[in-house]
């Protein structure tokens, strides 16, 4: 079991002759994803590396292939019109990876998506795997090992970070999901912790945080509130020095200065296990699953 | 991207939104004179991207030339929050009746652009927003529909009793949420808006943060950046496609991947050293950048040591290495340096690496514990 991908789904690719999208559909090709189509204008009817077919737009890709994810590496200032693309095509599951899509866009992008009933990962974010059965996105394969302990963190090179410190600690892994960074995105941390809670698989969660927002602070409380797992969490930035802050709207909009000390509190007081450093997310894991 | 004040204020005025005028100076003599030109009372405003600076000293009134010749003298010598000031907004006093308080800023929470607004505007307004929160209006925009008429009245009567004025402050919050569109703004603030004793609305400060990934399709907010007025590291990291940030302490960090950067640094202090920067070199890596990344570290004196944290998923761990061995024979260290180094290539890096005297760690604590000895002189632990 896994949450949001596995073995059954079929995944388009948009932007699949691009450098990032071809370098990333060969990558998860490699792993076992069923990549079942690509999308770019203008080269519909081609064929990717022989045997994956080019549509020139989503919604045929979908009719044809019977598509049920896409993953998108277009670039940024096109990632709005790929991500509505895909909703309009029905696509139940979309994942951008694009880095640098205005916030401005997101704020359309994330009420059309919603409203089509599709759900968005990303933008800005590494995608997500279920070790053994797909890969949607660019997190490296052979860090990740099949196993009970679901991840999602805001980050990317520092979840691999931690998958490869719990690999190494023998801790497989039902999902590693990347949200992305962005201040608008489509699927938050609730929204995982809510699906590793109903996994039968996933016994126990790590969730990865960084400095900024209120986004940690209310998934640990919903930690409290609804999750019968144990949940255990690391948050990058202790160190960060205090910006030089343009303006009060920030600080008044949420009420908070989203520094890693509010986060690890509200983590303590919330009953999420807080590692001081990556490494300890094993320790803590360990002593969670006893 | 910070703009300044009287950037913002251009903007704002080309919307329609009533702003006294106001002139640049970059000597005292010339605040002098565009003092003298307006005649009257005038104020000095440090023009620096940083908040805060009425409470550093960078907001001055002046009753005479002389005296805002003064003032701006005094202002353009000071630095707030460690950014030098130089340039002035001089600008005739206005009668201030009231402060009001308007800013819109893209929430996480709602995921849409939020107007919030108060009667009790002025410095203090985060205090008014934590202790009265009752004082505060917000209201989530549609992106679709934009602030219609309707709603812009309620925030406006929220502000204002007087009709008149309720109506005036409508329309500045329309003009304000067109300039906010229009500039691919963040934030975009008025603090204070003001009534004057006749009965009349205006903004007197104006405070835009223009969302970086705009820039592209905008070219002439983007040739607003006043790069003399940024930290001379920060822009040439920038120019280098490299996010960069200064700090004090003496562990130079090379690090790919924003969260992995916060994360060393952290692990730095957890093991007794302190950070001489933020550095992230981002996702696809090459060569070059990793020779850009070594340029700007090592100008840093205080640097003592250099770490290489780099886990390669798109980043190719060879090419870094590549760019470590470039950098030094252009430029040999005189600090020592410690390479963490795993992922895509590694055994290529690897190679790459011992074939020109240097050697690499795998495990990432290791390696900070080792860079932090080194910097500190102690002993490895």
């Amino acid at each position: 079991m896994s949450i949001f991908v596995d073995k059954n789904t079929r995944l388009l690719v948009q932007g699949i002759t691009g450098r990032d999208g071809s370098f990333h559909a060969k990558q998860m090709i490699e792993y076992g994803t069923q990549v079942v189509g690509g999308v770019t204008p203008g080269k519909g009817g081609q064929k990717f590396e022989e045997k994956v077919p080019i549509f020139n737009t989503v919604a045929e890709a979908v009719k044809q292939t019977g598509a049920n994810a896409t993953v998108i590496y277009v670039p940024p200032m096109f990632a709005a019109d790929a991500m509505m693309e895909a909703a309009d095509a029905r696509i139940p599951f979309i994942v951008c990876i694009t880095e640098g899509v205005p916030v401005l866009d997101m704020t359309r992008v994330y009420l059309y998506v919603r409203e089509k009933g599709s759900r968005l990962l990303g933008p800005n974010c590494p995608g997500l795997i279920s070790p053994g059965e797909s890969k949607v996105g660019i997190i490296p394969g052979r860090i990740c090992t099949p196993g009970p302990i679901g991840l999602v963190s805001r980050s990317g090179t520092l979840t691999y970070e931690v998958v490869y410190q719990m690999t190494r600690a023998k801790m497989g892994q039902t999902t590693c999901v990347g949200i992305g960074g962005d201040p608008i995105n489509g699927t938050n941390f609730i929204d995982c912790l809510e699906a590793f809670e109903k996994d039968a698989k996933t016994t126990a969660v790590v969730m990865i945080g960084e400095i900024g927002g209120t986004d940690e602070q209310d998934a640990a409380k919903f930690v409290k509130e609804k999750m019968t797992k144990p949940v255990v969490g690391f948050i990058a930035g202790q160190t960060a020095p205090p910006g030089r802050r343009m303006g009060h709207a920030g600080a008044i909009i949420s009420g908070s200065a989203g520094t890693a000390a509010e986060k690890m509190q509200a983590f303590e007081e919330n009953g999420v296990g807080v590692a001081k450093r990556p490494i300890d997310v094993v320790d803590l894991l360990k002593r969670a699953m006893r | 991207m910070n703009i300044h004040e009287y950037q913002a204020k251009e903007i704002f005025r080309k919307h329609g939104i009533p702003i006294p005028p106001g002139e640049i100076a970059i000597t005292a003599e010339e605040a002098e004179s565009i003092a003298m030109s307006y005649g009257g009372t005038v104020v000095v405003k440090a023009q620096v991207h940083a908040g805060g600076r009425g409470k550093a000293g960078g907001v001055k009134l002046a009753k005479t030339p002389e005296e805002a010749r003064k003032v701006a003298r005094d202002i353009l010598k000071l630095k707030i929050k460690d950014l030098p000031v130089q340039k002035v907004l001089v600008t005739p006093a206005a009668d201030i009746a009231t402060e009001a308080y308007a800013g819109i800023i893209v929430d996480r929470a709602s995921k849409k652009a939020v107007f919030m607004v108060s009667p009790a505007g002025g410095i203090d307004i985060e205090e008014v927003a934590a202790k009265t929160p009752d004082k505060i209006l917000r209201h989530a925009v549609d992106p679709r529909y934009g602030l219609q008429g309707f709603e812009a009245m309620q925030l406006g009567f929220f502000l204002y009793k007087d009709v008149k004025q309720a109506r005036a402050a409508a329309k500045i919050l329309q003009q304000l949420y067109a300039a906010f569109v229009a500039s691919g703004a963040s934030l975009a603030e008025i603090n204070p808006l003001v009534t004057t004793p006749t009965g009349e609305v205006i903004a007197l400060d104006a405070k835009m943060v223009v969302d970086d990934n705009e820039l592209d399709r905008l070219p002439e907010i983007a040739a607003l950046r006043d790069e003399s007025s940024e930290e001379r590291s920060e822009v040439a990291a920038r120019e280098a496609n490299l996010t960069f940030i200064k700090l004090d302490g003496n562990v130079g960090c090379v690090v790919n991947g924003a969260g992995l950067a916060m994360a060393t640094m952290d692990l730095v202090k957890y093991y007794g050293g302190e950070p001489a920067n933020f550095l992230d070199i981002g996702g696809s890596s090459n060569p070059e950048k990793v020779v850009n990344a070594l340029r700007i570290i090592t100008s840093d004196p205080n640097v003592k040591a250099i770490l290489f944290n780099i886990f390669g998923g798109i980043t190719r761990t060879d090419d870094v290495a590549n760019g470590i061995v470039t950098a030094i024979k252009e430029n040999p260290l005189k600090v020592p340096l410690v390479i963490r180094l795993t992922g895509t290539n590694e055994e290529i890096a690897l190679k790459i690496l011992t074939e020109n005297g240097l050697s690499a760690m795998t495990d990432m604590d290791e390696a900070v514990k080792k860079a932090v000895a080194l910097a500190t002189g102690s002993k490895v632990a």
